[in-house]
């Protein structure tokens, strides 16, 4: 009986992971195949690359790989240096006005950029970078919740590590340097990951700053490129889906378990 | 940390290097501090303050008190966009963290290919909405499209999945569930995995049912996970919007529209930016509401633990 009963929710179990990965390896079945087999499922169909050479041929995608290439980086550099600094100064200093500060920061996690696309396209605009990377990447360099994170983490540096930095004379700078930062790998990969896969994927706010091929991120290009107006081929939209989303989807497969592990940390905080 | 240490024998040189320590941090902060106004605080105010005033077509805007909000009040649309809203959430949030748990569950217990499983309910988390429903798209085309080819197959007929208002909410709720259950699974996963075996064992010495276990222990020690992912599966309703670009511009007829696609179509479409930024007050108070809840409610209890 109990045997029987492992058995069947074994067999729901696969039945579901099998209906889950469907919408994927039928992506990879149409963009792999030619077009008039796109709903015709037929084991000896023949298999081409033709719909990715097509893609990459009707719209500058090489341009758009680099866009988003240049944006990811930049955001998490930006991310990086100032969480870095920020967490250090509200983990490690008493300082006038430090609670006011840090629930200022807070106010972030509630309300994030993402809902502020009228002000913050002003802001963009005001500041002459409509239609740049920079003005893609600006409104979430300083990350409520990065700093978060890494306050959490530079906290639970034992004391002794710090003051024997110290007494080898090294100046707070250094202390970060040679201390903080090195002790907060784990965090700094699970930060990393989600922010790349976050701002890879973003399209709402890079689809309202950007108006050229010069700045669209991936995921603009493939809707521009994709929208109905255009009359592009059902198994070329997909082949371009299938290119937008390879590099994350082949980061995922390889390191799975800081994936999964990286967006469990973020979100738990 | 440093000027923690206050000594009497030396005022000066300490209040000397509390000065030094309160300019180190505030220098540390600055970059934070620049950013976080110019695209955080500014925008906010600044939303409130244009939320109160005219479109300056051309002219100077003017100060109209409540008059954005009258207008609102009394928008068909908007008042459609919010019931869509709250439709969308509560078709999407209930039935994502079932799933989540669902799978959870499975994935914790030792069940062949259990690795497999894992993979294949997370990976729609990684994939970009964008090209997620450029894929679902094509399910839900007519005629063309594989729902409307399968059910033919079948003996159906086709049916206009997107195009039609009373359809459209559940294909595009069905697909974003899709996307969302294996993220939240992962809580509940880390969640089981803190629960003591030796409880089972207990259990199944006393005798108690697998169903008996999870509804009075399981569930009972899971319900932190739960509110946790609640509010997130919530925000996150308020937050989606890429697919509607892509899918449905909203329609038809705004049967698909949510607060956030209002907002953009308004400001971006319309120019209409006074009004954009009386919706965007709306939708701000929402999100604001919800986060306190998850202060008050959530962070009080973790704490407790």
């Amino acid at each position: 009986m109990r045997h029987k009963g492992h058995s069947v929710e074994t067999i729901a179990a696969w039945v579901l992971a099998l209906l889950w990965l469907l919408p994927l390896v039928y992506s990879l079945w149409s963009a792999f195949h030619p077009s008039e087999y796109a709903t015709r499922f037929d084991i000896t169909a023949p298999l081409t690359l033709d719909n990715f050479i097509r893609a990459w041929n009707q719209a500058p995608f090489a341009r758009y790989y680099l866009n988003t290439l240049m944006l990811v980086s930049l955001v998490l550099a930006g991310q990086l240096i100032v969480s870095t600094l920020a967490a250090y100064a509200f983990a490690r200093f008493r300082f006038f006005g430090r609670e006011v500060l840090f629930a200022l920061v807070l106010v972030q996690l509630m309300i994030m950029p993402d809902v502020l696309i009228v002000e913050n396209y002003r802001v963009i605009s005001a500041l002459n970078l409509l239609d740049t990377i920079p003005a893609i990447a600006l409104p979430y360099i300083a990350s409520a919740f990065g700093i978060f994170l890494l306050r959490q983490t530079f906290k639970s540096v034992p004391n002794e590590l710090v003051e024997a930095a110290r007494v080898e004379g090294a100046s707070s700078f250094g202390v970060l340097w040679r201390v903080f930062v090195p002790l907060g790998k784990t965090t700094y990969i699970a930060f990393g990951l989600v922010s790349v896969s976050y701002h890879w994927n973003n399209f709402l706010w890079p689809l309202i700053v950007t108006n050229s091929v010069e700045s669209r991120p991936l995921t603009v290009g493939l809707a521009v490129f994709g929208a109905p107006e255009t009359g592009v081929d059902w198994s070329v939209i997909t082949a371009a889906t299938v290119m937008t989303m390879a590099p994350l989807l082949l980061a995922f497969l390889l390191f799975q378990r800081q994936f999964v592990q990286s967006f469990m940390r973020a979100g738990i905080r | 940390m440093v000027s923690a240490v206050m000594s009497a024998a030396e005022p000066k040189a300490v209040r000397r290097k509390a000065w030094l320590t309160n300019i180190n941090a505030w220098l540390l902060l600055l970059p934070a501090i620049v950013l976080l106004a110019a695209f955080t605080h500014y925008p906010i105010l600044a939303t409130l303050y244009h939320s109160f005033f005219s479109l300056s077509r051309g002219g100077a805007s003017e100060f109209v008190g409540l008059e954005n909000y009258t207008y609102m009040l009394e928008d068909d649309v908007f008042w459609q966009v919010l019931r869509n809203n709250i439709v969308f959430a509560i078709a999407t949030v209930p039935t994502s963290i079932a799933l989540a748990l669902l799978m959870a569950v499975w994935v914790d217990k030792k069940m062949a290919g259990r690795s497999f499983l894992r993979l294949a309910f997370f990976t729609p988390t990684v994939l970009p909405m964008i090209a997620v429903a450029n894929i679902w798209l094509f399910f839900y085309t007519p005629d063309y499209g594989l729902l409307d080819q399968l059910l033919k197959s079948l003996g159906f007929s086709g049916h206009n999945w997107l195009g039609d208002p009373s359809t459209v909410m559940t294909c595009l709720a069905v697909m974003v569930v899709w996307k969302e259950a294996g993220f939240f699974m992962i809580f509940y996963l880390a969640a089981l995995q803190t629960i003591p075996p030796e409880l089972k064992e207990a259990a199944e010495v006393e005798g108690a049912s697998r169903w008996y276990f999870f509804r009075r222990v399981t569930l009972p020690l899971l319900m932190p996970t739960t509110l946790f992912i609640s509010i997130n599966a919530l925000i996150n309703s308020f937050k989606l919007v890429d697919q509607l670009v892509i899918m449905t511009k909203g329609g038809p007829n705004n049967a698909s529209s949510l607060l956030l696609y209002y907002i953009y179509e308004v400001a971006f479409t319309f120019q209409d930016t006074a009004f954009a930024a009386t919706l965007t007050v709306t939708l701000i108070t929402i999100l604001a509401a919800v986060a306190l809840t998850k202060f008050v409610y959530l962070d009080r209890r973790i704490h407790y633990q």
